[in-house]
């Protein structure tokens, strides 16, 4: 066998010129590639087109979903700030309404107040009138009373009458 | 391996770089026939396999998000489609079932040809000749199908002076015609050229059993030009595959819009 390939090969130099096999590669070459074309026409090529066209429908039902999802968001978020915007009106407005009751309330009592501070004033002033003026009716008795106690002791004899009225007048003065 | 046995026996180096393309019966020794199941028959069984194991088998689970294998099948897939319609134009679609499978067939057999002790389908002129040729028979007459007479205006350079066109004519008709031959002269070339490279590389690898002394240079040498050369021929297996289809797809270009 060592001598039977070294035969065919000087016979012929290059293998690849050796036309006795070319009826055989030339066989084997097509029986081979119409099987490829039947693996690849009726089996591989369809599958990998689904698949690709599957994969391209799901990114692109994917990215519909996002875009709404997205605008969805955008949606709540404007809700959410609507709903603060009027949570803030609203309680401006409580604000506003409990400060008012509450000056009414504060604008009363300080009324009421007013009031009775003059009440009690007047009234606190009158007493004092009344007192001013029992002193005064005091202050002349013990003064007609010294008066005639001291005309008495210089030895003058005190006469009711004109001792108060001497007091009345210099009171007066 | 005979012939290796005999050379080992013989104690010198042993240059046989070409009989790795040598077409032998898988079972005995006899005449090879029309039908005989030789080396060609295995490699490509083996191609076949190879592509249905990675485009039918790797394909198996049609998972929206791929596998690995998934994602290599659907690459290939894109990367001849996209060739076809950006060269060839929407029309040329209806060609990619068939570009596809010359595609896959190029590629798969020149890689699988890069295995040690495989057989290289590809590199012989007698495949590459009939790819070539069915190549140009589907553009010739799917141009012919296509515009009838109206196809020759391929040759006829309408751009070009009035006396020049005659001797331009010429010029495309012959380069139309070589075109098959270079289509596949150049595919089968550069597989026989690297395969055969590498085999002289590795015929100077076992020096050192021979003569420790220039062994001990030349050994770790040419086990490193394997190595380089090999890494050039998987580049060169991808991009002759790539020629070869492009190739086709420009052709059938001028066979779907032949007016330039």
């Amino acid at each position: 066998m060592a001598s039977e390939p070294q035969a065919t090969e000087s016979a012929s130099g290059l293998p690849q010129l050796d036309f006795s096999t070319f009826g055989n590669q030339i066989f084997w070459l097509l029986v081979a590639l119409v099987v490829i074309y039947f693996i690849l026409s009726r089996v591989a090529l369809p599958r990998i087109a689904a698949v690709l066209a599957e994969r391209q429908g799901t990114i692109t039902n994917d990215l519909a979903a996002a875009e709404d999802l997205k605008v969805k968001a955008v949606e709540a978020e404007e809700a959410y700030k609507k709903a603060l915007a009027d949570a803030r009106t609203e309680a401006q407005k409580i604000v506003a309404e409990t400060k008012a009751a509450i000056k009414a309330d504060l604008d009363k009592a300080n009324e009421k107040a007013d009031q009775e501070i003059k009440a009690r004033t007047a009234e606190g002033e009158k007493a004092l009138a009344e007192i001013r003026d029992g002193a005064l009716e005091a202050v002349r008795d013990v003064a007609k009373d010294v008066t005639a106690e001291l005309v008495s002791a210089m030895g003058g004899k005190a006469d009711g009458r004109s001792v108060s009225a001497a007091v009345t007048a210099r009171m007066k003065g | 391996m005979a012939t290796e046995a005999q050379g080992a026996g013989d104690g010198g180096l042993v240059f046989h770089p070409m009989d790795q393309f040598m077409v032998k019966p898988l079972f005995g020794a006899g005449e090879v026939g029309f039908f005989t199941l030789t080396n060609v028959t295995l490699w490509m069984a083996l191609t076949v396999a190879a592509i249905f194991a990675l485009l039918v088998l790797g394909t198996a689970g049609r998972a929206t998000i791929p596998s690995r294998t998934q994602s290599i099948a659907e690459l290939a897939y894109d990367f001849v489609r996209k060739m076809v319609e950006d060269v060839a134009g929407k029309d040329g679609l209806v060609f990619f079932p068939y570009i596809m499978t010359l595609f896959l067939f190029i590629l798969f057999a020149n890689v699988l040809g890069l295995l040690p002790m495989a057989f290289t389908t590809t590199s012989h002129i007698a495949v590459t000749a009939v790819l070539a040729m069915m190549v140009f028979l589907t553009v010739t007459i799917v141009g012919f199908v296509r515009h009838g007479a109206g196809f020759l205006s391929l040759f006829w350079v309408s751009s070009a002076p009035l006396p020049l066109r005659p001797v331009l004519a010429l010029i495309e008709v012959i380069s139309y015609f070589v075109r098959p031959v270079s289509h596949s002269i150049r595919l089968a070339g550069n597989m026989m050229a690297g395969h055969a490279v590498v085999k002289v590389f590795a015929a100077f690898a076992p020096m050192i059993i021979i003569s420790t002394g220039i062994g001990l240079l030349v050994t770790p040498l040419s086990i490193l030009a394997i190595a380089t050369i090999y890494a050039l021929e998987l580049l060169v297996a991808f991009i002759q595959a790539y020629v070869f289809t492009i190739l086709t797809c420009v052709y059938l270009k001028d066979a779907l819009h032949p007016h330039h």
